[in-house]
């Protein structure tokens, strides 16, 4: 499932760093607290308009191995990273393509959704629009105040991961969740294995039967400078992936400060009010792209009326 | 001794209870082993298979298992409760009660948990729960009340048959019971001859134990609340969730008093036993709980309905829809908060009988109105389901739940008849003592000098 990795590592941060230089602004604090060893400075400017030393990335794996972590030392974050995650409304056609992609990466069986799109209406007089949801990574998870053995938990780099060896699935956290995020594995299938010694809670690969498992915002793809399967499956570049710290968000394509996206574009968080703090951000369906109504062509029938009938309340 | 003479005549009028198994009881225990054996094969089926064979699903995440397993422990709970104040405020019309009481206490506590281990993906994983515990989380806290209760319960009820199994080994040769029977008695009574002394420690223990087991059973539910109550869901997070669990849990208890007081007093012919008082004291406590309980729903609706959010929206559309839940609701709320009223609050109505069958459909209704707490809610989130699978839509138990559900009650008659033979479902020594002035050993007393005065 890993593609091989040389030539890609550290891009994600490297074209995010040189975009965000010449955008004249960078937060710096990315790299900050790696001491050794000695490795070549870059100048680049923070958001508060100072000027800071900070390593050159390298892209070698000396600096955040590029080996997804295991077991215990998978509970630690990639140091001084803070990712986030922006969801654009008014690109969204519904393509499902971020869902094919994350199970594609994830292997996910068609009806096992770590992220799903969803049809939402905010009040009877706008339009409906398409929601691409996966886990929020919550800054003050719900789901891993609940659990008894600490399978799930929060790291420092924003995540929010499941240990499928700890995991004694009593889907407490499941619901828990108030965003639905999390699924449990109902049956067995082949590619399932306990206690596999390439598991790692980053890649939730490979997954385990009676255990809970969910979006894991894939670190391991950052380690090597990649985007999350969703971001780069998504055709229309709604999704941009990023990291707080270096203030710098990209779906791919465009790079952009994420503190500016968000205030420009009047970003949000879904059911903010609830105090879970989450970490995926969106920006309101305004000047859309597409009619909502051209998302249909990718559901069946059946499923396009259970959609239209969840709504149908809100008018 | 005088009160020996008693104990043999308490003996004789209950030695059917404790003399060696008939034909008609080894048939009703291979019965039940049959259906407690099929449950097994359930169970094996399930942990082979997965919980996909049964009707959860990633919404509804615990379904038919939680509601039995709140249920049953409403009932140990209520159990333990019921117990210690009647012992305790030393009502004395209470005592032939107290063997039921613990009985139904401990038996249901040891099935609870198991409906709440089906629950559980992992169960190899179990030990998880030992060695890596996180305080904060509810189950947690759950696991650690379940255990504290248990213990303290199964500690309490073995006080109360210290007595009787004395009482029992004076007597076994007149009973005519097998010689590891006697020795057994013998073993259990733990040298106790009713001595002063003796008498005085053990009344000061019961005391003691009574006072413990009260609040225990109280916090112990109040915990078992929270583990919905501190979801982040709209039905659940609310702060009436504890208290509504207790009152349930003594609703759901004195119901199951009556229907298990009603059985022995029929089929084992204790009319002088369980008097018609019995019923119409316990009938009445029904009629108050269920007045209790109609105002706790009311009051949440109230609540709901009055400013009503649309996820509060959403819930009650589906509790009353009669394509869904409505019928369901419909037939919980009239069995809990009206028939115990039409039927003994009035008289035309109130015979044994009737409030035995109202004890019944109490218990029914009880469990109905669990599910309608629990399944809607699970099944509304706040990001509606739009999901084009049925099963992942809605929920509905399959056969592999109902028969685990079954084996759940199996187990509690085959253990409430094996506890039969041990001893009279009577409290032979409760009896005795009714005759005799109960002091207060351990409460209650004023200070020596005003004791003194009095007497």
């Amino acid at each position: 499932m890993k593609e091989d990795n040389n030539s890609a590592r550290r891009k994600f941060l490297r074209n995010s760093l040189t975009a965000g230089v010449g955008m004249f602004a960078v937060g710096g604090t990315a790299l900050a607290g790696e001491t050794d060893p000695p490795k070549e400075k870059i100048k680049v400017l923070t958001t508060d308009g100072k000027v800071i030393e900070v390593d050159k990335p390298t892209g070698d794996c000396a600096v955040t191995p590029c080996e997804p972590p295991k077991g215990l030392e998978a509970r630690k974050g990639i140091p001084g990273r803070s990712f986030v995650m922006v969801i654009d409304l008014a690109r969204c056609k519904n393509a499902r393509k971020c869902i094919e992609g994350c199970q594609r990466g994830h292997d996910l069986l068609p009806d096992q959704e770590f992220m799903n799109v969803n049809l939402m209406k905010d009040n009877p007089e706008s339009d409906p629009y398409w929601m691409p949801k996966n886990c929020f990574h919550c800054s003050n998870p719900p789901c891993v105040k609940v659990c008894p053995v600490g399978a799930t938990y929060k790291r420092s780099d924003n995540t929010v991961l499941v240990d499928a060896d700890t995991c004694i699935g009593c889907k407490f956290c499941v619901s828990a969740c108030p965003y639905s995020a999390r699924i449990f594995n109902w049956t067995d299938r082949e590619s399932y294995a306990d206690n596999d010694p390439n598991y790692s809670p980053e890649t939730s690969i490979p997954s385990q039967h009676g255990v809970v498992s969910k979006c894991d915002f894939c670190p391991d793809r950052a380690r090597e400078g990649k985007l999350p399967y969703c971001a780069t499956s998504c055709p229309m570049g709604a999704i941009y992936f990023g990291d707080k710290n270096e203030d710098s968000v990209t779906n791919g394509e465009d790079t952009v400060r994420f503190k500016q996206l968000i205030k420009e574009r009047a970003g949000y968080r879904y059911l903010e009010e609830l105090g879970t703090d989450p970490n995926v951000y969106y920006l309101p369906p305004i000047n859309r792209m597409f009619p909502y109504e051209r998302g249909f062509s990718t559901v069946s029938e059946e499923k396009k009326e259970i959609m239209l009938k969840s709504i149908e309340d809100i008018k | 001794m005088e009160p020996t003479v008693t104990a043999r005549e308490v003996l004789q009028e209950h030695k059917s209870f404790i003399a060696n198994p008939d034909r008609n009881w080894i048939l009703k225990v291979i019965g039940l082993s049959i259906v407690i054996a099929l449950g097994f094969y359930a169970l094996i089926l399930q942990i082979v298979d997965g919980h996909g064979i049964t009707g959860m699903r990633d919404h509804v995440v615990w379904g038919v298992y939680i509601i039995n397993f709140v249920y049953v422990l409403g009932i140990s709970y209520a159990g333990a409760l019921l117990a210690g104040v009647f012992h305790l405020a030393r009502i004395s019309w209470a005592r032939p009660l107290q063997r039921i009481l613990k009985l139904m206490t401990v038996f249901a506590l040891i099935i609870g948990p198991i409906y709440i281990l089906l629950c559980i993906g992992r169960l190899d994983r179990l030990f998880n729960l030992f060695f890596l515990p996180r305080i904060q989380s509810p189950i947690i806290w759950d696991l650690i009340a379940v255990m504290t209760d248990l213990i303290f319960c199964i500690f309490y009820i073995y006080i109360t048959y210290i007595k009787d199994f004395a009482i029992i080994r004076d007597h076994a040769k007149e009973l005519d019971l097998p010689e590891w029977r006697q020795k057994l008695y013998s073993f259990f009574a733990m040298g106790y001859n009713d001595t002063p002394a003796q008498k005085k420690n053990l009344n000061f223990a019961l005391d003691v134990m009574a006072a413990i087991i009260i609040p225990t059973s109280i916090v112990a539910y109040s915990l078992l609340a929270w583990l919905f109550g501190m979801n982040l869901k709209v039905g659940w997070n609310s702060s009436i969730m504890a208290p509504y669990f207790v009152l349930t849990a003594i609703y759901s208890g004195v119901a199951c008093l009556i229907f298990i007081m009603w059985i022995y007093r029929k089929s084992q012919n204790l009319h002088k036993t369980f008097t018609d008082e019995h019923f119409t004291y316990l009938g009445f406590a029904l009629v108050v709980l269920s007045l209790f309980y109609g105002y706790f729903y009311f009051s949440e609706y109230l609540t709901d309905w009055y400013n009503m959010s649309n996820t509060y929206k959403a819930i009650w559309a589906k509790i009353f829809d009669f394509s869904q839940y409505g019928w369901m609701f419909a037939i919980g709320i009239t069995l809990t908060t009206a028939i115990p009223v039409i039927v003994i609050l009035f008289p035309w109505f109130r015979t044994i009988n009737s409030i035995a069958i109202t004890s019944v459909l109490v218990l029914i209704g009880l469990w109905l109105m669990r599910y309608i707490m629990i399944v809607p809610v699970l099944e509304t989130p706040y990001i509606p389901i739009q999901d084009a699978r049925p099963e992942y839509f809605s929920y509905s138990a399959t056969w592999i739940e109902w028969v685990l559900s079954a084996t759940g009650v199996a187990a509690f008659i085959l253990l409430f008849m094996f506890a039969a033979k041990l001893a009279p479902i009577v409290p032979v020594s409760e009896m005795l003592e009714e005759k005799e002035e109960h002091k207060l050993t351990a409460f209650f007393r004023l200070k020596k000098k005003l004791t003194t005065s009095k007497s």
